[in-house]
């Protein structure tokens, strides 16, 4: 028993000196580091997702202290929090700050979209693609085997009935899910856009028609509708300029496709419902 | 102790019973980090930085504290405590007066702070009842021994990237392939006889 106490005593003299050598080393050595580095990064969402360029959130605050990076580098922080970063960094705010959020721009799920065979592959959309551009008749649809969800490290993208849907709350706007898309049908839209066009069909409406129940025919309503001109029909298909863009709603309810979403629509009904909604709905316009 | 007992000493530590290819101690950095012969270079500069320093430290606990206390079958334990230590130690010293080093080996300095290769060498030098000068020279050559490995190893493996590759030898399988072949190589120092 003598033993054991005797060792305890003598290690916890050698732990105790050791711990007291280190603590007035980290005094006597202790080197200034800038505390704005610190504040910033509590700003920043800790994700280091790298869409910014830098390898993680410590080297983007750092940058921003140093100069090197705007304050606005982080796409997934909203405008309080980029201004906050200003404030600390000791710089004029940023003019414009926008968070953005990814956006798969498809709505052909499996009822509405048609297929030309049946893909038994790998369960990956870049290898589905190479075979005749992928199982749906759409050139520009989502092929929806998940190549996107593989790749997004913040678990933000789920399949849903054959389309990839992006949960907002967790996307981050790395853009790792917009390069790894073989269709190039992700966009990096801004965080709070009420409305979006689902479809990135570029063939002639007759032709798309043909392909699915939901896309894009280029029938230029939206656009004639649009009070302040920000939807605009170019090559087949509408596209929206956030800029101009007030969320008045006119075009998703104009739009004889149904295929302009809202927020709303999305965050309220779910993305499962909606679909199936519209699918009644055209069906018994036939 | 000659000159020639050193020199021996150096030569049998760093070729013959190579810590990598004879021991098998300090695997995981050696696979690790052994991607890039730059890296490669800047970890074994920290492990020989270390190992030699805490060699030293260790040599001077066992003798003066351990021994006179009668407690040195707790020297793993001792020893383990007083070279985290003296690694967090050198860390705030090189921060503070030599940045440039510290930016060189700053990010390898904690990776081996319980690395079995640093313990090793101090428990080693226990059990072959090396003196103080022994010691540092044993653990020197050691960590140039290891250092020599790590780097002959990453010059292979950059050459292995270019190479075709069966799949599924790709990566670990075949790094651990080429260090079983350069260890083969190795084993041919064993016959060497020093003339000291």
């Amino acid at each position: 028993m003598n033993n054991i106490l005797y060792a305890f005593i003598c290690f916890a003299i050698i732990s105790g000196v050791l711990g007291i050598i280190l603590a007035i080393a980290s005094k006597v050595f202790a080197v200034k580091t800038d505390e704005r580095i610190e504040q910033i990064l509590e700003c920043l969402p800790g994700a280091n997702c790298g869409g910014c360029g830098y390898t993680g959130c410590a080297a983007l605050a750092e940058a921003i202290v140093k100069g090197d990076a705007p304050v606005n580098a982080c796409t997934s922080v909203s405008k309080e929090v980029c201004d906050k970063i200003a404030a600390i960094a000791g710089v004029a705010p940023a003019e414009s700050h926008v968070r953005y959020r990814a956006q798969v721009m498809c709505s052909g799920t499996h009822e509405l979209a048609k297929k030309k065979y049946v893909y038994e592959g790998i369960h990956d959309c870049v290898s589905a693609s190479k075979l005749s551009g992928g199982d749906k008749l759409c050139p520009n649809g989502c092929i929806g085997l998940g190549t996107c969800a593989a790749a997004c490290k913040f678990d933000a993208i789920h399949i849903i009935n054959g389309v990839a849907a992006v949960d907002y709350e967790k996307c981050m706007a790395c853009g790792v899910c917009v390069a790894s898309c073989p269709k190039s049908i992700i966009k990096l839209i801004p965080y709070d856009a009420k409305h979006w066009v689902g479809c990135m069909s570029a063939d002639k409406g007759a032709i798309t028609k043909n392909y699915c129940d939901v896309g894009c025919i280029g029938c230029k309503i939206c656009e004639k509708n649009c009070p302040t001109g920000a939807i605009k029909v170019d090559g087949n298909v509408a596209s929206i300029n956030y800029e101009l863009c007030t969320g008045c709603g006119l075009c998703e309810s104009k739009c004889p496709r149904k295929i302009i979403w809202s927020a709303r629509s999305q965050s309220e009904e779910g993305v499962i419902r909606f679909k199936q909604d519209l699918t009644t709905t055209n069906s018994s316009n036939e | 102790m000659s000159l020639g007992a050193i020199i021996g000493m150096l030569i049998s530590s760093i070729l013959i019973e190579n810590y990598v290819f004879s021991r098998f101690l300090g695997i995981c950095p050696f696979l690790g980090l052994s991607e890039k012969p730059s890296t490669a270079f800047g970890m074994g500069c920290a492990v020989t930085f270390v190992m030699t320093l805490s060699t030293a430290i260790t040599w001077a606990l066992y003798h003066f504290v351990l021994i006179p206390t009668g407690l040195e079958y707790l020297k793993t334990i001792a020893f383990i405590l007083v070279i985290a230590s003296l690694v967090q130690l050198i860390e705030m010293f090189l921060k503070k007066s030599v940045p440039a080093l510290y930016a060189a080996l700053g990010i390898y300095l904690p990776l081996i702070t319980t690395n079995c290769a640093i313990l090793g060498a101090a428990i080693l030098c226990i059990q072959n009842e090396y003196n103080f000068i022994e010691s540092v020279t044993f653990s020197f050559g050691s960590a140039v021994g290891w250092t020599m490995a790590i780097i002959i190893f990453a010059g292979v493996r950059a050459r292995i990237v270019f190479a075709e590759t069966p799949k599924c030898f790709k990566g670990t399988p075949i790094a651990l392939v080429t260090a079983c072949l350069i260890a083969m190589a190795f084993a041919g120092f064993q016959g060497v006889k020093l003339p000291f």
